[in-house]
């Protein structure tokens, strides 16, 4: 019974909720209006005019092509080896009971709570000591270890509402552990893994603290943008490929939104 | 009629996967090992490896003449640590950090109480994703963004501009410290885009601690006798703070080791993120990078246990 | 007669806690059995034991005769109704009541077949295509009921099933599930807190506490002669009679229980024991007056036909009951 008054905001929260809210997103919206430009050389706003012709020329930029494919791939199997390894841990602590799960939590959470600088020159010293050349490989390596957590929490928020009682039930139907797993478990799971799988893909797509640490002479997109931020060479094709990554990281987003909104949130914390 | 056909018991079932899940369920230890043992060789093995080879590097030190590692135990890379241009570098990143984290937590605050307390519905899910895909989205592109806006051609500029205020903008500009050429190459532009690029970290856990306040507290509160203030100072603000450590634990960490943002907006002061990337890149120093890597580690240990105690683990 | 369950001696540790402590039982054929007791008292775990999903740490469990400990769950001919039911949310009410049929690689017709069959033997037919979302508390609980036994389990246990309906549809619940149980012959074993549905319910009852059963017997047993104060005391509300009380008496027990409705206030007849005391309280109950009356500073409920009207609260009465409704007990 609550009264219509106690439902309504107070003027000032309003207004500082939609401030708040202005910030986060104007910036972004900047990005979208700086891609169509007519000004090579410098940031001038307002833009002197209007132009799509940088699309053109970005899509004809081999070196964009070749970080956007080497992106792709790595995030592709970073995503493939975090969903595996997030799923079996996420598993393990959640549907057992072991010495020790708090650790277990805490490690997976570790190369995300520390900072991505410390992940990144760990990781470089290792491989410089064991000899292991930079590669493909090497990037792979680094991000897969933080997406791992992603997948993590997305699963172990959805092995949380699985009641206990249900895989229970299985058994007690005749169900072993392979068929409760395929026809239980893995239905009432499947789109918290989607969804994981997503935002990782979405975190190792846009990396760049680490990969600058675990790349060799290759770039990804990010590595490719880092180099245009520090010394500007191409403005128009970094304003075009600075609105495309906005737009590649947002589908991912709104998917794992639209699979887990029922219930868990998406594990935001987990970037 | 056979035995087995009657038995209460179902016989052993023939298949692999039988098998195998029998031998599970007789051996849960097993099935244990087998899920957590491949994480935990990539979790434990390559990467708390690689984390304390790297630590143990402070432990050497890098000869002066030759620029080779001396594999010999030795606090002499801890005591370069320690010099002032060192210290100052751990001083002006902890203080930007604490800074960050406390405007964060101003403007975060705000936001996620309304989407905890008056949101509802789709305006609820709406302001969720408002949320969500700033903090998700390219770290590169904000950071860009702001490069764009805070150029001294730029979007700010014109804004003062039009309003006449130029001469603001150019007085702030003018005081030291905080001040230089263009707000891109001053500490209010790193400031700016630190708090732009971490906030987002501090309004979920902030939101999802506001939540489990229930609302008839706020109504007993105000049954007692509690003006909206009072009721924000003695009930909200207390219940919501595990919710604010625990974001900051998010937006003070990664300030701590962001070594690209200063350097792309920023005066040409080093910060702890920087100072490790150079050591271990132009100057070939891992030992003192490893040291300077030991700063955040502990200063965040240190903040992770205060956290703990606070019981903000349970806002995450 | 056949045994269907049989417990020797056993135990299950957690820990230090011994959450079911060297318990012994035979349940027979096709017996309403029920376990009674308190939360934490061991009742659940013994039904855990009987369906796999815990292990013994001593003794020895037998069903139908064969040797039950090392026997995973899904190689029991055993169903279990879960307490939360613990319907497969992301299947429909038929694919839920097929599972069973369904993991045993029994043919999509005939499963289903089964499976409508079951629906309508407790009284759900036609809700097949429906999800467990859109059912009520009452619906769910008789899936639940049709998904155990379209697997025609030996023995069919029961958590607390009724635990969470209301009132009205728990007392519709226990007459269908005692007619079932009855037409289908099922050996039922059903965990309880609720000393009114064990007793109206079951053939035969356990009452747990604190790991042990402390009694097993019918319920009229269990009901009229408590073996334990604990009995007494959780089973109804029985009168507990002091050490002191019993040797005025002139009964050798330190303990003895004595049912409310088995004392009048009235003048002893030949051969009745009394007592006599002082009105403490009262209160209306419908059909009878509960009347606590202080003998000696210990306080004895007696319950009182409403038609014989109370005396005032503070004067002096005389109680009587019959010899054989002293039962002594031991001291637990």
């Amino acid at each position: 019974m609550r009264s219509e008054k106690a439902n309504r905001a107070p003027l000032g929260l309003k207004i500082a909720a939609a401030v708040g809210l202005a910030f986060m997103h104007l910036p972004i919206l900047l990005i979208f209006l700086y891609a169509f430009t007519t000004e090579e050389k410098s940031y001038q706003f307002p833009p002197p005019g209007l132009t799509t012709q940088w699309f053109a020329v970005a899509w004809d930029r081999p070196d964009v092509w070749a970080a956007l494919t080497l992106s792709v791939k790595v995030a592709a199997i970073a995503t493939a080896a975090a969903l595996v390894l997030g799923t079996l841990c996420a598993a393990a602590v959640s549907q057992t009971r072991f010495f020790g799960r708090e650790t277990v939590s805490l490690l997976v959470i570790l190369p995300i709570a520390l900072p991505g600088i410390i992940t990144g020159i760990a990781l470089r010293s290792a491989f410089s000591m064991a000899d292991i050349p930079f590669s493909f490989w090497t990037i792979v390596l680094g991000h897969a270890t933080f997406c791992i957590v992603v997948v993590y929490n997305n699963a172990v928020a959805r092995f949380r509402r699985i009641s206990g009682s249900l895989i229970e039930a299985s058994m007690d139907l005749g169900a072993d552990g392979f068929q409760t797993f395929r026809y239980v478990i893995l239905p009432n799971i499947g789109t918290a893994l989607l969804a994981g799988g997503m935002l990782a893909f979405a975190l190792s797509f846009d990396e760049v603290i680490v990969t600058t640490f675990t790349a060799g002479q290759q770039s990804t997109l990010p590595i490719w943008m880092l180099e245009e931020l520090i010394r500007p060479r191409q403005r128009p094709v970094t304003n075009v490929v600075a609105m495309v990554v906005v737009i590649v990281t947002f589908l991912p987003i709104l998917g794992a939104y639209y699979l887990t909104r029922d219930g868990d949130q998406i594990a935001g914390a987990g970037k | 009629m056979t035995i087995v056909a009657e038995s209460i018991i179902l016989p052993e079932r023939r298949s692999t996967a039988g098998r195998l899940s029998d031998f599970f369920w007789r051996h849960p230890h097993v099935l244990l090992a087998i899920l957590l043992g491949p994480p935990l060789l990539w979790l434990g093995l390559v990467y708390l490896g690689s984390l304390f080879a790297l630590l143990l590097q402070s432990f050497f030190s890098i000869d002066e003449f030759s620029g080779l590692i001396n594999y010999e135990f030795t606090l002499a890379t801890y005591r370069q640590l320690l010099t002032d241009a060192n210290l100052d570098i751990i001083l002006r990143t902890v203080t930007m950090a604490a800074l960050v984290t406390l405007v964060s937590a101003v403007i975060a605050f705000p936001i996620a109480y309304y989407a905890a307390r008056y949101a509802r519905g789709k305006w609820k899910a709406l302001f969720y994703l408002a949320v969500m895909l700033p903090l998700w989205s390219s770290y590169l592109v904000k950071v860009y963004a702001w490069k764009l806006i805070l150029a001294k051609e730029g979007i700010l500029t014109w804004f003062f501009e039009k309003l006449n205020l130029l001469w603001l903008l150019d007085a702030w500009l003018a005081l030291p410290l905080v001040g230089g050429n263009s707000l891109s190459v001053s500490y209010t532009g790193t400031f700016i885009v630190f708090v732009y690029v971490w906030m987002p970290f501090m309004i979920l856990p902030i939101q999802a601690a506001l939540e489990r306040v229930p609302q008839n507290l706020i109504e007993a509160s105000s049954d007692l006798g509690g003006t909206p203030a009072q009721t924000f100072r003695y009930v909200l603000f207390p219940l919501a703070l595990p919710g604010i450590v625990a974001g900051s634990i998010f937006t003070f960490s990664l300030t701590l080791g962001d070594y690209i943002i200063p350097q792309i907006v920023g005066s040409s002061r080093l910060f702890i993120g920087q100072a490790v990337y150079a050591q271990q890149g132009t100057a070939g120093n891992i030992p003192l990078a490893a040291a300077f890597t030991v700063v955040p580690i502990v200063i965040m240990g240190a903040y992770l246990w205060m956290a703990k105690r606070m019981g903000a683990f349970d806002a995450l | 007669m056949t045994t269907a369950v049989l417990f020797d001696n056993v135990s299950r540790y957690f820990g230090a806690v011994r959450a079911v402590d060297r318990v012994n039982l035979k349940i027979a054929e096709g017996e309403f059995f029920a376990m009674l007791g308190p939360s934490g008292s061991g009742k659940t775990t013994c039904l855990r034991l009987m369906a796999g999903f815990e292990q013994p740490t001593g003794g020895h469990i037998e069903i139908f005769g064969e040797t039950a400990e090392g026997v995973p769950p899904y190689r029991r001919s055993v169903n279990t109704v879960f307490q939360d039911y613990a319907l497969f949310p992301h299947l429909s009410i038929l694919e839920n009541v097929a599972y069973g049929l369904m993991v045993k690689g029994i043919g999509r017709e005939e499963r289903r077949k089964a499976a409508e069959d079951a629906l309508a033997m407790v009284k759900l037919p036609g809700y097949g295509t429906r999800r467990p979302g859109q059912l009520s508390g009452g619906q769910r609980q008789r899936v639940a009921l049709a998904r155990a036994l379209v697997n025609k389990p030996k023995v069919l246990l029961l958590d607390e099933p009724l635990g969470a309906l209301d009132l009205k549809l728990r007392e519709q619940m226990q007459e269908e599930l005692k007619s079932l149980q009855r037409s289908l012959g099922i050996t039922f074993v059903f965990v309880t807190h609720d000393q009114g549905e064990a007793l109206s319910m079951a053939d035969r009852v356990a009452v747990f506490n604190e790991g042990r059963i402390q009694q097993l017997g019918s319920p009229e047993e269990v009901y009229n002669r408590p073996k334990t104060r604990f009995v007494a005391d959780f089973v109804g509300s029985s009168n507990v009679l002091s050490a002191d009380l019993c040797r005025k008496l002139g009964l050798k027990a330190s303990f003895a229980s004595l049912r409310p409705e088995a004392v009048a206030i009235a003048p002893p007849s030949d051969g009745a024991l009394s007592l006599s005391g002082t009105v403490a309280s009262q209160s209306f109950l419908g059909a009878t007056n509960r009347v606590v009356i202080d003998v000696e500073g210990a306080r004895i409920a007696v319950a009182s036909p409403a038609a014989r009207g109370v005396p005032p609260i503070g004067s002096p009465v005389t109680l009587s009951f019959a010899p054989s409704d002293l039962h002594p007990m031991e001291d637990a």
